[in-house]
């Protein structure tokens, strides 16, 4: 096994997601299967290449500073599962 | 007069002479739709009376004879991937099924400005990810030429709308072959423009380095037609390219020429299904007897790029997605129901004596973010996520991320070495002809193996498309994928534009009853 239960329950935090036990079984067989044949970049050496972080290698693409409308506040706040006038609102986090 | 099997080149045709107008054609496809996507399910939503709506304002319009857009009055399907403004855009995602974008991508901007009919949202992988559209938190999508069959993914209504005569344009998304893939399963044409050919301002981002959005359609002509209103540059997308868009339709009639086309060598090994091999073949033979020289190449990493792939475009989906935290939009958890579990578990902890456990356990808010997640969020995107997480946390990042950056860049040097020899690659779209639903949907890796021929586009922002070239014996579609350097659409177009000329498996369309 590539990969300990354990560390699969840290990644599934990391990630703010919540595994059932059923679940964090099977994730933890199936990312194992994945992390093991992805290794098979090991066999290469990279010592040497420039790494590649995207397909558009453009660097400092600037726009005029200048003013420009943005979302209203109101289509802004519209998707929000909770809400009141100007805000987005969440569970109590004081205290904790 | 049926129109359902015409090419949205001629149906402009029609259109701007007055043979039909943009309501009775439209009225046609949504015959269409009424009768078969009960059974086919291509379309998440269906905006019957507001497409109707606006096919009589575009003839009004032209009555008065005022000046029209490149698609006036063509209907055209849309993934429900990319925004439009107050209309639902769910992406497959239990995430987002009452999310209602409050502006439109910039593609959808470009339709409507060439006054296309928007006639409805496309059925998809959950945030496109998947090769099957089993993964739409919605339903799955069947495809037309065999219902027990997957239509591809993760543009799997996109390219079934098309191949089931349901819109005569569609857009999609690829990102590692989503937009090639179910082409090549639904008999359809699917373009992968060059990254930053087109604008992803308002595509839901899942792998932002590879995403690009792009055209299917029934032939190379009216993909052409399709990519020309899509491509250009976004000030709004500052990867979007500023180089010039041709026009692509002509670019596409123009003659071939002295064609220099590649075959992989490693294209055509172990796993690759004979009767898609021997279509493929043919094909090539095909622009050979037309006098293109054909020659063996080796992309020597391209036994690599799986891996490669499956570590980038997860590591940058576990960023893109999280931005949804049921806060901003998108769905919640119950709140009261999540507070009482919490504090359950406080007091049956602090009962066992387990202070640390009671001590160690998620805050409201986090718990907040990873019930909505869990509860929200189907199995393939939890993979993908954790898979991302796991190759960009600490003590992994080096091995993992940062090694299939190098990887990349040796893909793409194969690639440039490749096209100072030829201009243009040749090989199979899929491995295999269209799989049977249900029949990967527990093994990951297996699915994830089906890509192999597909992602090396995304990788190195070349071009690519899938067309048409065969059937297997039970008759299932057969796909050619082109590649070309990156911002030679035109050259892709005139290929395949070539190829149809000359055969006319383009032509052939699903029997439904």
């Amino acid at each position: 096994m590539p990969l300990s239960s354990a560390e699969v329950e840290k990644v599934a935090l990391l990630s703010r997601l919540l595994l059932g036990e059923e679940e964090l079984r099977r994730m933890t067989a199936q990312l194992g299967d994945v992390v093991e044949y992805v290794r098979q970049l090991d066999e290469l050496d990279t010592t040497a290449v420039e790494p590649m972080a995207h397909a558009a290698e453009l660097s400092n693409v600037f726009a005029p500073d200048e003013v420009q409308p943005s979302l209203d506040r109101e289509l802004a706040l519209a998707n929000a599962p909770k809400r009141d006038d100007e805000c987005y609102r969440v569970p109590a986090v004081l205290g904790d | 007069m049926s129109l359902i099997k015409a090419s949205a080149t001629d149906l402009l045709g029609y259109l701007q002479s007055g043979q039909v107008s943009a309501v009775e054609l439209l009225k046609q496809y949504l015959d269409r739709i009424e009768t078969h996507d009960g059974s086919i399910h291509a379309y998440l939503d269906v905006a019957r009376e507001a497409a109707l709506e606006r096919a009589e304002s575009i003839d009004r319009r032209r009555s008065r004879g005022e000046r029209l857009g490149a698609l006036a009055g063509l209907p055209v399907a849309v993934k429900d991937v990319l925004c439009t403004a107050g209309w639902a855009t769910t992406c497959g995602s239990r995430m987002l099924q009452n999310y209602c974008p409050p502006y439109d991508a910039t593609v959808v901007r470009r339709l409507l400005d060439a006054d296309a009919v928007l006639v409805g949202k496309t059925n998809m992988d959950e945030f496109a990810m998947g090769g099957s559209t089993e993964n739409s938190a919605f339903g799955v999508t069947r495809n037309p030429w065999d219902l027990t069959r997957t239509p591809g993914g993760s543009s799997g209504g996109a390219a079934a709308c098309v191949a089931a005569g349901m819109a005569p344009l569609s857009v999609g998304s690829d990102t590692g072959g989503s937009i090639r893939q179910p082409a090549a399963y639904c008999g359809v044409v699917g373009l992968k423009p060059s990254y930053g050919r087109v604008s992803r301002y308002g595509l839901v981002a899942f792998a932002s380095s590879l995403d690009q959005v792009g055209p299917l359609a029934a032939t190379a002509e009216d993909t052409a037609l399709l990519l020309e209103v899509l491509a250009g540059h976004d000030p709004r997308d500052s990867t979007s390219a500023k180089v010039p868009v041709p026009d692509y339709l002509l670019a596409s009639r123009q003659p071939l020429g002295a064609l220099r086309i590649g075959l992989v060598r490693e294209h055509f090994g172990a796993g690759l299904d004979s009767e898609v091999d021997a279509a493929v073949r043919e094909a090539v033979d095909w622009f050979r007897d037309e006098g293109a020289e054909v020659k063996e190449i080796s992309l020597p990493h391209s036994r690599y790029a799986i891996s490669t792939y499956y570590i980038i475009a997860p590591s940058e989906a576990s960023s893109n997605l999280a931005r949804y935290d049921g806060v901003h939009y998108g769905y919640r958890t119950d709140e009261r129901a999540m507070l009482g579990e919490l504090q359950e578990s406080r007091q049956r902890l602090l009962q066992e004596g387990d202070n640390a456990g009671a001590e160690n356990l998620d805050g409201t808010l986090v718990r907040m973010y990873r019930k909505t997640r869990a509860e929200a969020f189907g199995p393939e995107v939890k993979r993908r996520i954790m898979l991302g997480t796991y190759a960009l946390s600490a003590g992994y990042y080096d091995a993992y991320y940062l090694k299939a950056l190098k990887v990349r860049r040796l893909i793409r040097q194969d690639f440039d070495a490749a096209f100072n020899e030829v201009d243009v690659i040749m090989g199979p779209t899929t491995p295999t002809p269209p799989f049977r639903l249900g029949e990967m949907i527990d093994d990951p890796l297996k699915m994830y193996l089906q890509d192999l021929y597909t992602v090396s586009a995304n990788l190195t922002g070349i071009c690519a498309m899938s067309l048409p070239c065969g059937q297997t014996g039970a008759g299932l579609p057969i796909g050619l994928q082109i590649h070309a350097p990156a911002f030679h659409e035109h050259r892709l177009l005139q290929a395949a534009r070539a190829f149809q000329q000359g055969t006319d498996w383009h032509i052939r369309r699903p029997d439904l009853c």
